[in-house]
């Protein structure tokens, strides 16, 4: 598992990209349906959203299964989740708008869940460029402190999703909750810390936990 | 009823085939010292499925290039088929539109519940090639078959009191199953001013392509209404009534807001959410651009008189 894991991993996370290329040129006679840009728009942002919120579940699954090893995996995740999310950007620029800067410019500014999610794009973006180790080593405790944004990644996410939905809420409020259990559990996790480190006294006010 | 030219002509028309049929038509007609089709009505057959007979062309088309049969019968909103554009297409089976009565209530003489085959059959069907606006900023070009909804209604004898029509689908969960869920305020409620419902744009489709409407697409008969976003255009209709107030409606219940009673087409009001200045015409591919929506979706010159004095910015 060690050594096949991280190309199977890699793999996984290819398929759906390649399944959709495979749509787009008609291949096996796969089809992106009446409206193909639609069709791109709405799978790679979904993929992106998912992607974000497997990066998070790394780390809960890794603590409450024991499986240490499947912590080498999390970088890879989380630039799968930039991948997509670039794709879903891109398709919105080139394929829906046609390059029309104007109206682009008026949706980032004018529409909220654009806006949001033109938020969590740079945030992925940044955290691509600083993924590697190197650059890890260069920015000290700020690594940790711009990485730690995934968290609010997945929330503007689950937002900007939820926002544009017409009237039927349910899947953005699956979302949110698989988003709530990923970063209720880090709180949880935090406030049992601050509870044994901390001396009693202390830990008996329940605002700890904010 | 004399039928009148809806638009000056365009170049393009002139060498249109269907339009050279309709002016072959009407004049025709007029020579015959009548107008064409709705002074010699061919009584309609309804049958469940399969293609319909005797539908004449209608002036009122647009010589746009249609939509395919399969765009046309696989992406579109019926939530209660569920909220997914090929949703309704997957769960047309449960819909079972034969057989099917009409409720007409309200501010009129001729009232009771009608078999949709007495509904319909005193009609001549036209084919309707009409453009399709969704509030969501895609259009098609649909050739419907219909009936205009005016002949219609005037059979009912409306009284002065009928300032306002009122229209329901059927409430079945068992058979739109997208009912279950309370993704709106079922039953799903629309509505129109007598003057809208008396134009001779707005008709009572029954059929599609020449075919019999699928179940997907609002069986066995639903509104077009094509100078308005396409929400107005309610399914499966079991129930039409004549009132003096303006109707609840349901996007405007759910979202105020967002959607109006009129709801016509306007580029230059945008939904709260996104533009309404541009549109995607389905059928383009991954490469076409969007193009501009026109006021009242193309329909202008017909109905914009219809909103003189009307701000149309308030009255969205
Ligand atoms: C510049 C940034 C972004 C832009 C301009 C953008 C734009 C859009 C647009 C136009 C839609 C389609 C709305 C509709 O169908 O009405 C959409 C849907 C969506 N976007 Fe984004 N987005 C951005 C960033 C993101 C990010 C960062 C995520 C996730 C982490 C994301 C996830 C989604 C999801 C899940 C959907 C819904 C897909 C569906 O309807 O199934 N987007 N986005």
């Amino acid at each position: 598992m060690r050594f096949i894991g991280k190309p199977l991993v890699f793999g996984l996370s290819l398929t759906p990209f390649a399944w959709l290329v495979a749509a787009t040129f008609g291949v096996y006679g796969l089809s992106l349906g009446a409206n193909p840009v639609e069709t791109l728009l709405e799978d790679f942002g979904t993929l992106g959203l998912r992607f974000t919120m497997f990066a998070l579940a790394v780390t809960p699954l890794r603590r409450l299964t024991g499986l240490n090893w499947i912590a080498q995996f999390r970088r890879m995740i989380g630039l799968f989740a930039a991948f997509y999310v670039t794709l879903h950007f891109a398709v919105y620029l080139v394929l829906d708008q046609g390059l029309a800067l104007a109206p682009v410019i008026e949706d980032i500014v004018k529409r909220p869940y654009i806006t949001l999610g033109m938020i969590a794009l740079v945030l992925l973006l940044a955290m691509t460029a600083t993924s590697t180790l190197a650059a890890r080593r260069r920015l000290g405790k700020r690594w940790q402190k711009l990485h730690n944004s995934v968290y609010l990644v997945g929330i503007l996410g689950v937002w900007h999703y939820w926002w544009q939905v017409k009237s039927d809420i349910t899947e953005p409020a699956i979302y949110a909750a698989v988003l709530t259990g990923l970063l209720g559990i880090r709180v949880f996790w935090r406030w049992q810390r601050q509870r044994r480190v901390k001396p009693p006294v202390a830990a008996a006010s329940p605002q700890s936990a904010a | 009823m004399l039928i009148k030219r809806p638009d000056p002509i365009r170049p393009s028309e002139i060498t249109s085939e269907s339009n050279y049929l309709n002016r072959r038509q009407l004049m025709a007609g007029l020579a015959a010292g009548i107008a064409l089709p709705a002074c010699s009505p061919q009584a309609a057959e309804l049958p469940a499925e399969g293609e319909l007979a005797n539908v004449a062309k209608s002036p009122y088309s647009t010589d746009e290039t249609p939509n395919s049969y399969e765009d046309v019968t696989t992406y579109n909103n019926f939530y209660e088929l569920g909220t997914g554009k090929s949703d309704p297409a997957r769960n047309a089976q449960y819909l079972k539109p034969r057989p099917w009565s009409i409720e007409v209530s309200g501010a009129a003489e001729n009232t009771g519940t009608f078999d949709l085959e007495d509904f319909i059959k005193p009609h001549q069907l036209e084919e309707r090639i009409y453009r399709l606006r969704c509030v969501e900023a895609w259009s098609m070009v649909v050739p419907w078959v219909g009936i205009p909804l005016g002949d219609i209604l005037k059979r009912f004898k409306p009284t002065s009191d009928a300032k306002y029509v009122a229209f329901k689908p059927l409430v079945a969960p068992e058979q739109l199953p997208g009912q279950r869920y309370r993704t709106l305020a079922w039953p799903y409620r629309e509505g129109l001013t007598i003057a809208e419902a008396m134009h001779p744009l707005t008709i009572m489709a029954v059929g599609v392509y020449g075919r019999v409407l699928p179940n997907q697409n609002g069986a066995p008969m639903r509104l077009v209404v094509p100078w308005k976003y396409g929400f107005k255009s309610i399914k499966s209709i079991v129930s039409i009534s004549f009132e003096r107030n303006e109707p609840a409606t349901s996007w405007n219940m759910s979202q105020p807001r967002e959607y109006g009673f009129y709801a016509n087409v306007n580029p230059e009001v945008d939904h709260p959410r996104w533009s309404q200045a541009t549109e995607r015409r389905i059928g383009g591919g991954l490469f076409a651009p969007r193009i501009d929506t026109q006021p009242f979706n193309g329909y202008g010159q017909e109905v914009a008189s219809l909103y003189d004095g009307l701000d149309l910015r308030r009255y969205f």
